[in-house]
C-alpha cells in the first residue's frame, strides 16, 4: 500500500491498551496544572468537529470554584457518514475512561457521563462491562470518580454540547443561549468539560507519548492525527487514523474509485469539494496553508459521476429539515425554504435567480441561527449550488 | 451595587451595568429593537431572532435579548447585515405563517403584522409553507381557539404556562418542520389540564391563541325586542377596558363603560360588584362556620384553610391538580354565577320579566368564566345562569362597532337592584381584594369594630408578591365568638397558579398552618386575567392594581356588609346567608379530573 506524499498514516487510537492503569496512576498523580499544559502545547482540538483546544476547555473549567463539576464524552455521533466513535467505544473504551478520569482530577469532577447515541443501544453491555472494570480499578487506588451511561433517543440535535444537557437533564434537546458556555453553566448548570468520544482517546495518547509526539504529527494549526470516516464511492470504506494537513487530492488518490466527482468533507454540515478543487484543499483546521483548509468531523464521503449532486443536497436538506430542534426561525423555516426551493427550482416552478435567493437566504441563516446546526446548512448548500448550478436547474 | 461598563450603542458610547442584556441597554439608551419571542413577564428564549444585533468583530449576528453586555463592546443595530438578517426572518416567519391578516381575530394587535408592516414585508418571494401542512384549528374548548396555521413558534405560551401557571397544558412538540405547540397526546385543549386561565392569548404575539368570542350571539341577543338582556360587569374591567379605547393603563372608566353599555342596547347594566359583596357575606359567614367548628366544636371532620372559589381557573387547576382537596374550597359561587343565579331568579321576581326571556351577559376580564358559565352545574336558576360571557377585549370590540367616541361618554350610574357595591366588592378585581373584603367584614361581625388597619386598608395583602402573608389577631370578641379570643388569624394570598401551587404544596406537606387562602389564577389577580387587553405586563398589571385601590378609595361605603342592596335582598329574598335558599342559588360542588 503506498500512500501520497502528505498522506500520512498514523495508528496510536486503536493500538495497545494494556498500559491504561499505569497511565491513569501517573496523571491522577500530576497536578492539574501540569497536565493542562501538556495538553495545551499538544494543541489538540476538538475533534467532534467545532475544533475549540481541548486544554484550554479543561483549563477553564478547572478555575471555575464550584463544588460539583462533571465530564461529559459526547458519543451522541449522529453526523451524516461518521462512525468513527463507535468502533472507538467498541475497540478502546477503556482509554476514553481512563481520558474522562484524568480530566476529572483536572477539573475537580466527581462525576462523569457518556452520552450514548440512540442508535448505539448494542453498545451498551459491553460498554458497562468496561465501566464496571474500570471503576474497580479506581477504587482499588482510591480515586473517587463515577461513569455514568446516558442514552440518547436519536435526535441529531442532541449532540450539540447545550441540547445535550438540556436532554440529559430531562428536557427538551433544544440549544441552549450561549453565553454562558459549559465550561460554567453545563449540565445542571454546573461547570462541565464535555469533549467527543476521539478528543478524549487523543489526550490518551498525549498522556502516553507525551505532548511532542502528538504535536509533531500534522500540520502548523492542526497538529496530530484524527480518524476519518470514509464511506461513498470507495473501494475500501472505513475508519482511518491519518495526519492532519493532508491534500485532499492525495487523499482521493488513495481512497477515490478513479472516478471521483466530489468530496463531501465533514458529513452533511460539511463541505462539498468538487474535483478541480482537490489540489488546493487540505484537511485541517483554519490557517491556510495550501488553498482552503476544512475542518471536519471526520466524514469523508466520496461521489463518482454517477451521483446527482442535486440528489445529495435534497437528502442532506431533508436531513436537516427533520432534525432541526424547530425552535429558532432561522434554522426551523430556512431548512423548509431551502429544500422546498430547491425542488420548486428543479420542478421549473422557480426561475434560476430563486437559487442566489436562497444563497441569500443562507447567509442569513449563518449570521442568526441560535446553533451550529442552523449555521452550517450554509456549507453544504452553497458549496454544492455553487459548484453544480448547472444540475440543480436541469 | 452592580459594575458600570461602557459600550457603545450604534456609535453612541453608554455606561450601563454589567450584564445587562443588550436589548435592555438599547432601550434604556432610546434604541429600540425588535422583538417577537421577548416578553417581560417571562424568561429568555432567544429563539426568534428578530432582534440580532452585530456586535463588531464577530461574523455572526447575537440576539439582543439572550446576549449580556461585554465593556467595550461595540453593538450596531441597524447595519446593512442586521437589516437584511432581520427582514429575512420576518419573510420567514410570514411563509410559515397562516397571514389571513383580514380574517384574523388579532388583526390590527398582531406583533408580527406589525412588523411586517414596519418592514414594509411586500413580496412574497419565499415559498408558502402554510399550504404544506395539514392544520386543523381546536376550538373545542369553551373559552380558548388555538389555530397552529397562526402559531410563530416563540414559545411565549409554553413559557406562559409553565413559568407563570405552573400549568405544563400547553408545551412543545416534535422536532424540525413538524415542530408545533401542542398538549398532551395532542388533545384538544378542553381534554386536558388546560385551566382556561387565558394567559396564553395574553402573551401570543399573534392569532394563534385568541378567545372564543360570543360578540354577534349577543347583538343577536340585545336585536331580540322579545329579550331582557341583562348585563354585569367584573370589577377589574373598568381598570383594564381603557386600554382598549384610547386611555393609558390605569385609566378608571366605570362611569364610560355604563354609559357604553347602555348606548350599546342592554336592558339592564349592573354590577359584579354587587355579587361581590354577596360572595362576601356568604364565604366571610362560611369561613366563620368552618372556624366554630373547629375552634369550638372540635369537629375533625371540618376543613381549614378555607379556600376561596372565585377564580374559575383556579378551580379547574385545584380540580385537576389536588382533587383530594376539593372539601378546602369555599362552596360559594364566583361572583359572577352569584349573579346569573340572582338575575334569573330573584331580579326576575321583581321586574316581573319571564325567566326564559332574560338573557344573561357578563362582562369578565377572564376568559375561564366563558367556561364556568358552561359548567353543568351552573343552572341553579333552572336556566343556564349566564348565557355569554365577554372578555373586556369583546367589549372593546362592541363598543367600537357601535361607533361610539368612548372617551366623550359622559358618566353613568349602574341600574338598582343589583347595581350597588361597596368598595370591598371593587377590589375583588386585584390580588389579594377578596382577602381584604372578607377580613373588612368578618373582623366586623366577630369583634364588633371595625378591622384595626388604618383607612381600612390591609396593606400586608395587597402588592404583587406572589405569596402574601397576613396575620390578624381577634381581641375582646362579641359574646357569641368568645372562642376566638386572642386566636391569630392567619391568612395567605396566592396569584398565578404557580403561586397557587407553592401554597398547595404547603398545605399537603402540612408546613403551613393558615386559616384562610385567597387564590386567583392571574398573575396580579383579575385585574391580570386573561381576557383583558393586550399587551400585558408587571407595570401595566401595577398601574390597573393602583386603579383599583383608588376606586376603593373613593367609595363611600367600604364594606360589603354596608351595601344596601344586599341588606335588601337579605331581608327580601334570600333570607341569611347560608340559608336554604342561598344553599341552592350560590353555592356549588365541586369535582375531581385527570391530571393531564
Amino acid at each position: 500500500m503506498t500512500f501520497g506524499y502528505q498522506l500520512k498514516r498514523a495508528d496510536f487510537i486503536f493500538k495497545n491498551e494494556n498500559d491504561w492503569k499505569e497511565i491513569l496512576r501517573n496523571n491522577l498523580s500530576r497536578p492539574p496544572h501540569e497536565v493542562i499544559n501538556e495538553l495545551i502545547s499538544s494543541e489538540l482540538k476538538g475533534r467532534g468537529g467545532a475544533g475549540f483546544p481541548t486544554g484550554l476547555k479543561w483549563k477553564l473549567t478547572a478555575e471555575v470554584v464550584e463544588k460539583t463539576k462533571y465530564v461529559i464524552c459526547n458519543a451522541d455521533e449522529g453526523e451524516p457518514g461518521t462512525f468513527k466513535d463507535r468502533e472507538i467505544l467498541t475497540k478502546v473504551p477503556l482509554k476514553v475512561l481512563t481520558a474522562m478520569t484524568v480530566c476529572a482530577h483536572v477539573i475537580g469532577a466527581k462525576e462523569g457521563y457518556i452520552y450514548l447515541r440512540g442508535e448505539y443501544f448494542f453498545l451498551q453491555p459491553e460498554l458497562n462491562m468496561a465501566i464496571k472494570e474500570f471503576e474497580d480499578y479506581c477504587r482499588e487506588i482510591n480515586f473517587e470518580f463515577k461513569i455514568r451511561i446516558f442514552m440518547g433517543s436519536g435526535a441529531y440535535i442532541c449532540g450539540e454540547e447545550t441540547a445535550l444537557f438540556e436532554s440529559m437533564e430531562g428536557k427538551r434537546g433544544e440549544p441552549r443561549n450561549k453565553p454562558p458556555f459549559p465550561s460554567t453553566y453545563g449540565y445542571m448548570g454546573k461547570p462541565t468539560v464535555i469533549n467527543n468520544v476521539e478528543t478524549l482517546a487523543h489526550t490518551f495518547t498525549i498522556f502516553k507519548y507525551g505532548a511532542k509526539r502528538f504535536y509533531d504529527l500534522g500540520v502548523q494549526y492542526s497538529r496530530g492525527s484524527k480518524l476519518f470516516s470514509v464511506s461513498g464511492d470507495t473501494p475500501k470504506p472505513g475508519i482511518y487514523e491519518l495526519e492532519l494537513g493532508m491534500s485532499l487530492v492525495d487523499f482521493v488518490e488513495e481512497f477515490g474509485d478513479g472516478d471521483t466527482k466530489a468530496v463531501q468533507v465533514g458529513g452533511a454540515s460539511g463541505f462539498l469539494v468538487p474535483r478541480k478543487r482537490f489540489v488546493e484543499t487540505t484537511i485541517g483546521f483554519q490557517g491556510k496553508l495550501t488553498g482552503i483548509s476544512l475542518p471536519t468531523g471526520g466524514s469523508m464521503m466520496l461521489f463518482n459521476s454517477s451521483r446527482s449532486m442535486y440528489n445529495v443536497l435534497d437528502n442532506y436538506l431533508e436531513f436537516f429539515r427533520e432534525e432541526s430542534c424547530g425552535q429558532c426561525t432561522p434554522c426551523r423555516v430556512g431548512c423548509q425554504q431551502l429544500l422546498n426551493g430547491i425542488k420548486a427550482v428543479k420542478r421549473g416552478e422557480k426561475n434560476a435567480q430563486y437559487l442566489e435567493k436562497l444563497l441569500r437566504l443562507t447567509e442569513t441563516m449563518q449570521f442568526t441561527a441560535k446553533c451550529g446546526l442552523g449555521q452550517s446548512v450554509a456549507n453544504s448548500f452553497s458549496s454544492i449550488v455553487e459548484n453544480f448550478r448547472e444540475e440543480m436547474i436541469y | 451595587m452592580a459594575k458600570k461598563i461602557k459600550i457603545t450603542i450604534n456609535e453612541v458610547v453608554v455606561e450601563i451595568e454589567e450584564g445587562t442584556s443588550i436589548l435592555d441597554a438599547a432601550r434604556q439608551t432610546g434604541v429600540i429593537i425588535p422583538t417577537l419571542c421577548y416578553h417581560k413577564d417571562l424568561c429568555v428564549a432567544g429563539n426568534c431572532r428578530v432582534c440580532v444585533v452585530e456586535i463588531l468583530g464577530q461574523k455572526r449576528l447575537s440576539a439582543a435579548c439572550a446576549t449580556p453586555c461585554e465593556d467595550g463592546m461595540e453593538i450596531l443595530t441597524n447595519s446593512y447585515k442586521v437589516r437584511n438578517s432581520r427582514k429575512h426572518i420576518i419573510e420567514l416567519l410570514l411563509s410559515e405563517h397562516n397571514a389571513d391578516c383580514t380574517r384574523c381575530y388579532k388583526n390590527g394587535n398582531c406583533e408580527l403584522q406589525k412588523l411586517a408592516s414596519d418592514y414594509k414585508i411586500m413580496t412574497q418571494d419565499f415559498i408558502r409553507l402554510v399550504e404544506f401542512k395539514n392544520y386543523t384549528i381546536d376550538q373545542f374548548s369553551p373559552s380558548i381557539i388555538k389555530d397552529d396555521s397562526k402559531c410563530i413558534r416563540c414559545q411565549r405560551c409554553v413559557r406562559t404556562c409553565e413559568e407563570l401557571q405552573g400549568v405544563n397544558a400547553l408545551t412543545v412538540a416534535y422536532k424540525g418542520d413538524r415542530m408545533k405547540i401542542s398538549t398532551f397526546f395532542e388533545k384538544p385543549m378542553n381534554d386536558v389540564i388546560c385551566t382556561n386561565c387565558g394567559q396564553c392569548i395574553n402573551h401570543c404575539p399573534t392569532g394563534a391563541l385568541v378567545e372564543k368570542n360570543y360578540i354577534e350571539e349577543v347583538w343577536e341577543a340585545i336585536a331580540d325586542k322579545s329579550c331582557h338582556v341583562i348585563v354585569q360587569t367584573a370589577p377589574a374591567v373598568r381598570v383594564g377596558l381603557g386600554e382598549e379605547l384610547g386611555y393609558g393603563p390605569g385609566a378608571r372608566v366605570t362611569g364610560k363603560m355604563v354609559a357604553a353599555l347602555k348606548r350599546l342596547g342592554f336592558d339592564a347594566v349592573m354590577d359584579t360588584d354587587f355579587s361581590a359583596d354577596l360572595t362576601i357575606m356568604e364565604e366571610g359567614t362560611e369561613l366563620m362556620t368552618r372556624l366554630k367548628m373547629a375552634l369550638k366544636d372540635h369537629d375533625p371532620d371540618v376543613k381549614l384553610p378555607m379556600a376561596t372559589s372565585c377564580s374559575p381557573g383556579w378551580i379547574k387547576y385545584i380540580e385537576h391538580m389536588y382533587p383530594e382537596y376539593l372539601d378546602y374550597l369555599s362552596t360559594c359561587k364566583s361572583p359572577q354565577q352569584m349573579f346569573g343565579a340572582l338575575a334569573k331568579t330573584y331580579y326576575a321576581n321583581i321586574q316581573n320579566i319571564n325567566t326564559e326571556k332574560i338573557v344573561s351577559v357578563s362582562i369578565m376580564p377572564c376568559t375561564a368564566k366563558k367556561f364556568e358559565a358552561n359548567r353543568p352545574e351552573m343552572h341553579a336558576s333552572g336556566y343556564r345562569d349566564v348565557d355569554y360571557v365577554l372578555t373586556t377585549r369583546e367589549l372593546a370590540i362592541m363598543i367600537k362597532q357601535a361607533g361610539i367616541d368612548f372617551m366623550k361618554l359622559d358618566d353613568m350610574p349602574f341600574d338598582r337592584l343589583m347595581g350597588e357595591s361597596t368598595g370591598a366588592g371593587v377590589i375583588f378585581g386585584a390580588t389579594g381584594g377578596v382577602m381584604e373584603a372578607a377580613l373588612r367584614t368578618v373582623y366586623e361581625l366577630v369583634t364588633g369594630r371595625e378591622v384595626p388597619f388604618k383607612n381600612l386598608n390591609i396593606t400586608p395583602v395587597r402588592g404583587m408578591e406572589g405569596v402574601k402573608e397576613a396575620t390578624i389577631k381577634i381581641e375582646n370578641p362579641l359574646e357569641e365568638w368568645k372562642f376566638l379570643d386572642g386566636v391569630e388569624l392567619k391568612c395567605a394570598v396566592a396569584h398565578g397558579l404557580l403561586n397557587a401551587k407553592k401554597v398547595m404544596d404547603s398545605i399537603v406537606s402540612g408546613t403551613s398552618n393558615y386559616h384562610f387562602i385567597e387564590f386567583m389564577a392571574c398573575p396580579g389577580g383579575c385585574l391580570g386575567g386573561g381576557g383583558q387587553p393586550i399587551p400585558t405586563s408587571p407595570e401595566i398589571r401595577r398601574k390597573r392594581a393602583e386603579a383599583i385601590y383608588a376606586e376603593d378609595a373613593g367609595m363611600e361605603l367600604r364594606k360589603s356588609h354596608q351595601n344596601p342592596e344586599i341588606l335588601k335582598i337579605y331581608n327580601d329574598f334570600l333570607v341569611k346567608p347560608m340559608g336554604e335558599r342561598s344553599h341552592h342559588l350560590l353555592h356549588t360542588k365541586y369535582y375531581p379530573r385527570e391530571r393531564f
